[in-house]
């Protein structure tokens, strides 16, 4: 043990490069692991809903489900199609995964458990998440395909729209934490009122708005006009088989479990304890490691990514756009007003 | 009023969360799924299967090819060919019913005036080639043999209603 912490501690001198690699690892294969088997939840999930019981034929009450998926994919033909840029056909699904990769090297998983501590984490987050859309344009255009092009369109449209929103939602948590890192973000909730000090409580239209914008931007149902079955067969990844395909599909819900994670970080108090500070509960959960905590809150948000796709029908195209532009950016801005108010005045019991 | 009333509706989620409490009450409820090969769902006796050609208890097979079935199928999936036998009786020499044609209506069960052709239980079967989908007079009469007890069951339970 003693001499493996001194070769890491020798590593992060000499080969800072080895280290930081291994740190990537650890946190891109869980996070992998975790993409799989939030498709298996989603089925489940969803299934239950519609009151049938999801997959349950490949292994024990389905759990080898999403192996057996990533598999089939692997061993898939990789259909280029005919007329279409094959440079940017390809490439385009790693333009939409690589952004949700990377926004997690600024993610605290815990007090101090961070690959990347900088300063200005939350415009990092911002910018990579924006970048994602190129991965939907450039699928659209490569493909040659007219579907996919008003996939990508529709989809380019509503990103750049809802991303205005989320980005004013930002602000106001920005305002309220008085800083960009998100480790610093996540102390400024803590307080000893456990998750009443958590920033849901007076951002609430911002924490509602952040998610909401959030589901648009991923392209998840409410909002899935990008891939609307009955109107453009599957949007913008229409021509992928194959690979390319299931890196389209792995770039989606890593985003998803990234907007979940960002909005437990922002809105839900991180890795803080829901009980911290309460009678008896509190300090009887106090061992349970933050790790732990900031798990069950991104598999809590995350959940209400399938509990919406499973209730609401997709809405219009015109009514996605009204949404955006005029109900959500217009709360945002009055609502950061208040929080700015508030912050000034120093008011009871969050911002004293 | 009603506006306004509509306009804190909509703006504060109410009607969202009341579908969500819906979707979310049926997270939890009793699933209906039947596990296929392992369960089955319950078939009634009108059901209409795999076709069957039935004999009588002495082994003589019951069909005299009047050929109703033939006129009265829909899909005209029924060819049959008769002969008198060398003892005089009327006899097919070949009957053949191809199930690509035939959508089970169950017209030529309800035709035959000697309950000869008639549809089965059976519901799990399949083809590896176009020729195994007609199925012939002898292939007919081993189903109605296979089946029989069963035939004569769902017959006689039906028996009150023709």
């Amino acid at each position: 043990m003693d001499s493996l912490i001194s070769l890491w501690e020798w590593l992060g001198e000499n080969l800072i490069i080895i280290q930081i690699l291994i740190k990537i690892v650890l946190i891109v294969a869980p996070l992998m692991l975790c993409v799989a088997y939030f498709t298996y939840a989603e089925r489940k999930i969803i299934g239950y809903m519609q009151v049938r019981i999801g997959p349950n034929r490949v292994g024990p009450k389905g759990w080898l489900q999403p192996i057996a998926d990533a598999v089939k994919l692997m061993f898939k033909e990789i259909v280029i199609p005919s007329g279409a840029n094959k440079t940017l056909f390809l490439i385009a699904p790693m333009l939409t995964l690589g952004p949700a990769l990377a926004a997690w090297a600024v993610i605290p998983f815990s007090d101090g458990l961070v690959l990347a501590d900088i300063n200005a984490a939350l415009l990092y987050v911002i910018a990579l998440t924006s970048v994602g859309v190129y991965g939907v344009l450039i699928a659209g255009w490569a493909s040659n395909s007219k579907y996919a092009f008003l996939g990508a369109m529709r989809s380019a449209a509503q990103i750049v729209s809802y991303e205005i929103a989320m980005g004013f939602a930002l602000v106001g948590v920005l305002v309220a934490a008085g800083s960009l890192n998100l480790g610093d973000i996540v102390r400024a909730q803590q307080g000893q009122a456990g998750f009443l000090d958590w920033f849901w409580l007076p951002l609430m239209p911002l924490f509602l708005i952040y998610f909401i914008s959030g589901v648009a931007e991923t392209n998840r149902a409410p909002f899935d006009v990008a891939e609307g079955e009955s109107e453009i067969v599957a949007g913008f990844h229409v021509e992928y088989s194959g690979m390319p395909f299931a890196v389209f599909f792995l770039g989606e819900y890593a985003n998803m479990i990234l907007i979940s994670a960002l909005t437990a970080l922002f809105f839900l108090g991180g890795w803080l304890s829901p009980f911290h500070g309460f009678p008896v509960i509190g300090p009887a959960l106090e061992w349970v490691p933050g790790m732990v905590w900031f798990f069950l809150k991104v598999m809590f948000v995350g959940f209400f990514y399938l509990w919406l796709r499973a209730t609401f029908p997709r809405y219009r195209y015109d009514q996605i756009m009204r949404l955006g532009w005029k109900v959500f950016i217009p709360i945002t801005i009055v609502w950061i007003a208040v929080v700015g108010l508030a912050v000034v005045l120093e008011m009871p019991w969050w911002f004293d | 009023m009603k506006a306004l009333r509509d306009y804190v509706k909509s703006l504060f989620l109410l009607e969202l969360m009341k579908g969500l409490g819906l979707t979310g009450r049926y997270l939890f409820k009793k699933k209906f799924t039947v596990q296929y090969p392992e369960e089955k769902a319950p078939i009634s006796s009108r059901f209409r299967g795999v076709h069957a050609l039935r004999r009588y208890p002495n082994g003589e097979e019951r069909c005299i090819a009047c050929k109703l079935c033939e006129a009265t199928c829909p899909a005209l999936a029924i060819t049959i060919e008769a002969e008198p036998r060398d003892d005089g009786s009327r006899r097919t020499t070949r009957y053949d019913i191809d199930l690509f044609k035939c959508i089970f209506c169950g017209y030529c069960q309800e035709a035959c005036p000697v309950d000869a052709i008639v549809e089965t239980r059976i519901y799990e079967y399949s083809f590896e080639n176009r020729q195994e989908a007609v199925l012939t007079k002898e292939k007919l009469l081993a189903i109605g043999d296979k089946c029989e007890a069963q035939l004569a069951a769902d017959i006689s339970a039906q028996a009150d209603y023709r």
